[in-house]
């Protein structure tokens, strides 16, 4: 701590790096907090996930690579990353179809009628993903499930439709819950759209159809695909909802490394499983990231 | 028949009437200029000759045929935007393009009308630029270049020089006064400043509160403003009450110390209105002190407390010694210099 204002102006370094000193010092503070709360736990966890495990004997802090090796040849786990991102990815692709429009709608109401459905596309996300997940089982659990009956009553369906404990209950209900998310991304895109623009292109003899596809579309884009990240990263780390619909029976990393830490115990096992969810969200979303500044260098400028 | 007909066109937005009763008729190749204040209906009346807003009623004819009808994408008319609305995910020979490739004009043909709207608008080299990595000014010629390349039948202006600085506007005000000489396009501009419409144009309509309130050259409308709005709109003027005295033979017309022979056909009190620069120091007349002189290049000018409240002047620099601050002076001015009013009118 001491250090931090040791190193401050008093001996100051001559030339350009007397001004960086300051305003390390006065992120200093920030800093400390960011490596206590963050990389510190993290950097146990890594080193967790190098420790070795027993029924009998618990963690012991040595190190080897019996629970990477257990990853990298189970295909039990292959399956399980893979229902992971397959899940997510099905999630944003869904999530924007629907979202962008969604945006893009909203944008063009009238005042009044715009702050009404902003707030009806916003309210879930006060209300906790358990509850709104639980809703979901509630509609569609079983053969009790209110909509099930519903329908099953009306004769549209023979048996109850199977969404829990199946994917597409999965996807159902991430979508619902990352939903805000995408539409706050399109939304702020849409902002900084001059209103003007789509009746230039009108003028210029454009149909509705091709001033969506060419005008609006590319520009609103970085938007949609900054919302995309959003929204992939948060479905492939979802807890509540993968947990809830999918059960113990289909897992994803999520709920697997929770399972591994607090059923099994298996507290290095989860928490290599934990990492290599951390390390392949990063890539995915810097990479992701860099394409996307790339090839709309422009439109963010 | 007119070129472009505006039939008694009117606009409301609910209650409130926006445009009223707008008729005017537009020859081939005239410059039109639109001049009011801010909410006087004038780009309401452009936006319905684009298209964009359905009139309440009224009619818009171009070449004698309904243009109400017709969807806006098939009007032809070429616009300029207030904020240019470029389009920023493309360059600038793209944004040009866009119009032609919407009427599926050949590459080959696509590319030489590309060019040379852009040689036009003197942006030869710029075709691979960005919107976003070009001047304010930059962005109005390829605005200007993209609106002209579709050869439109009329041209709308929208305020298109308001975003730029005073030097800049002056010179793309010339700039576009000769393209459209040149090309002979008929233009409608919108603009709330007089000085951009009496440069511009062939006639101007000056509007208030959705009403035209007078139709002239830009002559016309300066030298004999129809209303009080439209004189005090047009650039300064100075009002004086003024009675007749018929106490003399013949009656004369009498404003504190300055007094003319009484024109035919005036009773009871009337309201002088002279420009500043009509208004010269003279041995006799209104009596006045200055209060403050101006140095401004190629002119002066005064502001003067006189008998009849306050008074503007303006004199040429003509290298002449002029008056200077606190100096008692007399005002004069000619009669076919001034216009009256009854009183009332321009209270």
């Amino acid at each position: 701590m001491s250090g931090a204002i040791d190193t401050a102006p008093v001996h100051a370094a001559p030339g350009d790096s007397s001004h960086a000193r300051p305003a390390w010092a006065l992120s200093a503070p920030a800093l400390m907090l960011f490596a206590g709360v963050l990389v510190i736990p993290l950097v146990m966890t890594v080193m967790l996930s190098f420790h070795d495990w027993g029924q009998y004997k618990g963690i012991e802090p040595v190190f080897i690579l019996k629970n990477w090796h257990e990853i990298a040849t189970d295909p039990y786990y292959a399956e399980m990353f893979w229902r992971t991102f397959r899940i997510a990815l099905l999630t944003t692709l869904i999530a924007a179809l629907f979202g962008a429009p969604e945006a893009y709608i909203l944008n063009r109401m009238s005042g009044r009628w715009k702050s009404l459905f902003l707030l009806l596309i916003l309210g879930p996300l006060l209300i906790s993903v358990v509850a709104r997940t639980l809703g979901w089982a509630l509609l569609f659990g079983g053969n009790n499930g209110l909509m099930n009956k519903l329908l099953m009553s009306l004769g549209l369906i023979g048996s109850p439709l199977r969404f829990m404990f199946t994917e597409t209950g999965m996807v159902v209900a991430l979508v619902h819950v990352m939903m805000p998310f995408m539409v706050m991304s399109v939304w702020a895109a849409l902002q900084r759209v001059d209103p003007q623009i789509e009746n230039a292109a009108l003028s210029l003899g454009a149909s509705p159809l091709t001033i969506i596809r060419r005008i609006v579309l590319p520009q609103i884009m970085p938007g949609v695909l900054s919302g995309a990240i959003i929204v992939f990263s948060l479905s492939a780390s979802a807890f509540a909802t993968p947990a809830i619909i999918g059960g113990r029976r289909l897992k994803v990393a999520a709920t697997l490394a929770y399972d591994e830490f607090l059923n099994t115990l298996d507290w290095p096992l989860g928490a290599a499983v934990a990492v290599l969810l951390l390390v392949a969200l990063v890539l995915i979303v810097v990479g992701s990231n860099a394409l996307i500044e790339r090839r709309y260098a422009e439109v963010f400028r | 028949m007119p070129f472009l007909e505006l039939d008694r066109l009117g606009k409301q937005f609910g209650a409130q009437t926006v445009v009223d009763e707008f008729s005017l008729a537009v020859a081939k190749g005239e410059f039109i200029s639109f001049l009011g204040p801010s909410g006087c209906g004038k780009t309401t009346t452009l936006q319905m000759i684009a298209g964009f807003l359905d009139p309440s009623c009224g009619a818009i004819r171009l070449e004698g045929r309904e243009l109400t009808a017709v969807q806006p994408a098939k009007r032809g008319l070429g616009i300029v935007f207030q904020s240019y609305a470029l389009f920023p995910h493309m360059t600038a020979a793209e944004n040009v393009s866009f119009g032609l490739e919407m009427r599926r004009v050949p590459r080959a043909e696509r590319v030489e009308r590309v060019r040379s709207a852009l040689t036009m608008v003197g942006l030869a080299g710029y075709e691979d630029r960005y919107p976003k990595r070009m001047s304010g000014g930059q962005q109005q010629r390829v605005a200007l270049a993209r609106a002209l390349v579709i050869r439109p039948s009329v041209l709308l202006l929208d305020e298109p020089l308001s975003n730029l600085d005073a030097k800049l506007r002056e010179e793309m005000q010339i700039e576009l006064r000769q393209i459209q000489r040149n090309l002979g396009t008929t233009t409608v501009l919108v603009t709330h400043d007089q000085n951009e419409a009496m440069s511009l144009s062939d006639r101007i309509v000056v509007m208030s509160q959705g009403r035209i309130e007078q139709i002239g050259t830009p002559q016309e409308t300066y030298e004999r403003p129809a209303s009080a709005f439209v004189a005090r709109f047009l650039g300064r003027t100075n009002d004086f009450a003024a009675a007749i005295d018929r106490t003399v033979a013949p009656p004369r017309l009498v404003a504190g110390s300055w007094s003319a022979p009484a024109p035919a056909g005036i009773a009871g009190p009337v309201t002088i209105t002279v420009r500043p620069e009509r208004i010269g120091f003279a041995d006799a007349g209104l009596a006045a002190r200055i209060v403050t002189r101006i140095f401004q290049g190629d002119h002066w000018l005064f502001q003067c407390v006189s008998e009849c409240g306050t008074v503007i002047v303006i004199r040429q620099n003509d290298g002449q010694p002029q008056p200077v601050e606190g100096d008692a002076v007399h005002l004069a001015w000619r009669v076919e210099d001034m216009s009256l009013r009854g009183a009332g009118a321009a209270a």
